[in-house]
């Protein structure tokens, strides 16, 4: 009797403690991987003079004057971001949705096809054509225009959500489609009453990876545009000067421009996956 | 009689329903085509240029405009040693990046797949470093974490006897893949969590019943029902990372040297410091080739990956 119990409890207290032994593995992994934000975020608050010490200064009185700077020369670069981003995702939505349609709920002959060329354009390396883009853009007078970029944006995420919004619509139920064919709706309807509804969320989720993915974007910003059209990471690249104490002012610009794409994440964990994997992973 | 029948007018019914079924054909195809249309001009058009300047003396700092070189540009490229570099160099950082991530990412996955406490926060700490914006991160690793004088990396080695280490001018490469790694690991980890949240629970209880140990059970059940989720993220993760370009713009500028020079940086130079459009678009002929050679065998892994559901 006093053996089981005491068995049982030597059970329970290995138990307990391969629970924290698991507990303590998994944050100081989760601390590791956070430092260099962490880093960031913290070396934003400090005035310059701190930022580039040896040993490095963990304690000092913050200061918000780093950001304050930041954000009086990021204006025109946050405002083509945004332009960039939320134009191009738009775009992405209005094309894709009906794209989706006609590759899962009535489909076309060769939708297999048509799946296969869409994600083949995701394989080609857009920096392969990069120095005719750049001609191309020239001589159609888009060069550094954000409209170029908008193009070039949809074009970069379109396949993305064409295969994840079509992986949405093929899990609205075939007996709603049917009943609503039943009566009388048309494709129009049968699109605006029965499927919009259906995967809203997943039309929201399929906005987020484009957002994230347009946000961050560098290659094609560095080399087509200059100043009228010039976003975020541009901007990151020319808060760091040849000279002088610049690491506070870099920081604190980073942490500015990685913040909207970071809580968009971190708010739509969920779905993040689904998206990264195309519609593959449910 | 025969005859006049067989030269009457097929049924009518037959005729519309032909009619019907071309139409619905066509009514299939309307919602495809503006995304076609639109992938086709603005992703195919620039390839079909590229290869056209690939034949052409170009150079846009220079007046003349293009004409007609025939292979030389080619000539060029395949006796270009940087060129050759970058190639080797761009399959080396994506395949160890690919191959350390996934293994990382498979570990952290077993990891977040336990119940502990505050599962969440640590999922959500560890996803960050794919969501911050890739230009940052590469600015924030160049200097505050790598800066041989004040970066917070040595500080945080210096009880294991690292000194003053300039990581990017010593370990360049090393430290550039560090970086990839660090961004890539979270995506890995979330595709692989999500194969083992959906792997049946019964027969891992099955396997404890039969007395299996946990790494037993790992390597023999749960392995083999990762391989798609493993497969789909070697093959995204390295779609994405063979175009890396934030880090080594960002980091170390393709050098000391060429020692960090991958494909997207010699492109980018040849562009836009040599203004060689001719060069560059050969060069990236070369590298379209070897991507569909490559493409080829991802999509076949994709389709099987994928287990297409049939539309409707």
């Amino acid at each position: 009797m006093t053996a089981t119990t005491a068995r049982r409890r030597s059970r329970g207290l290995r138990q307990w403690s391969g629970q924290a032994g698991w507990t303590v593995l998994a944050w100081a992994v989760a601390i590791v991987f956070f430092i260099p934000v962490l880093w960031m975020v913290l070396t934003a608050f400090k005035p310059e003079s701190a930022a580039e010490t040896w040993p490095p200064k963990f304690i000092f009185t913050p200061t918000l004057s780093e950001f304050r700077l930041a954000v009086t020369g990021m204006g025109p670069f946050l405002t083509h971001s945004i332009i960039a981003t939320v134009g191009s995702t738009i775009l992405v939505l209005l094309l894709a949705v009906p794209a989706a349609y006609a590759l899962s709920v009535r489909p076309v002959k060769h939708w297999r096809d048509g799946l296969f060329f869409f994600i083949s354009t995701k394989m080609l390396p857009i920096v392969a054509a990069i120095g005719p883009l750049y001609v191309i853009a020239l001589h159609a007078h888009l060069l550094d225009s954000i409209v170029l970029m908008i193009i070039l944006y949809t074009a970069m995420n379109l396949p993305l959500a064409i295969w994840m919004i079509r992986s949405f619509m093929l899990e609205v139920p075939g007996e709603l489609l049917e009943a609503a064919r039943l009566d009388g709706a048309g494709r129009i309807r049968e699109m605006g009453s029965v499927i919009l509804p259906m995967i809203s969320p997943g039309l929201v989720s399929t906005a987020l990876i484009c957002v994230i993915f347009a946000w961050n974007e560098l290659f094609l910003a560095i080399n087509l545009t200059v100043t009228n059209a010039a976003t975020l990471p541009m901007f990151l690249i020319s808060s760091v000067p040849q000279e002088g104490l610049f690491i506070a002012h870099l920081c604190a610009a980073a942490t500015i421009a990685s913040i909207p794409v970071v809580i968009v994440g971190w708010i739509a964990q969920r779905s993040l996956v689904r998206g990264l994997s195309m519609g593959a992973i449910k | 009689m025969t005859v006049i029948e067989d030269l009457a007018p097929p049924p009518k019914v037959a005729v519309e329903r032909r009619a019907a079924s071309r139409r619905e054909g066509w009514l299939r195809r309307l919602p495809l085509l503006p995304a076609l249309i639109y992938t086709i001009v603005v992703t195919q058009i620039p390839f079909v240029v590229t290869l056209w300047y690939s034949f052409q003396s170009y150079f846009w700092d220079q007046p003349g405009g293009a004409h007609f070189t025939g292979l030389s540009n080619y000539r060029e490229v395949f006796t270009n040693p940087t060129f050759r570099g970058s190639l080797v160099r761009s399959v080396v950082m994506t395949a160890t990046a690919v191959i350390v991530a996934m293994i990382l990412g498979v570990a952290l996955a077993v990891l977040l797949d336990r119940k502990f406490f505050g599962r969440g926060v640590v999922r959500t700490l560890i996803i960050t470093p794919f969501l911050v914006m890739p230009a940052a991160a590469a600015l924030v690793w160049a200097s505050p974490m790598l800066d041989p004088n004040f970066g917070l990396l040595n500080y945080l080695l210096a009880p294991f006897g690292v000194g003053h280490v300039a990581w990017l001018s010593t370990h360049a490469l090393g430290s550039v893949i560090v970086v990839m790694i660090w961004q890539w690991t979270p995506f890995m980890t979330l595709i692989v969590l999500a194969g083992l949240q959906s792997q049946p629970a019964e027969t891992l209880e099955a396997a404890k019943v039969d007395g299996a140990g946990a790494f037993a059970t790992f390597r023999e059940l749960t392995l083999p029902y990762l391989r798609p989720y493993i497969e789909l993220g070697i093959l995204l993760g390295s779609i994405y990372l063979v175009n890396v370009f934030d880090a080594v713009r960002l980091m170390t500028n393709g050098g000391p040297g060429t020692s960090t020079t991958n494909l997207p940086f010699f492109l980018y130079q040849e562009v836009n410091n040599a203004f060689d459009v001719g060069g560059a678009a050969a060069a990236g002929v070369v590298i379209v080739f070897l991507t569909i050679i490559v493409a080829t065998f991802a999509l076949r892994l994709f389709a099987r990956v994928f287990q297409f559901e049939e539309a409707r």
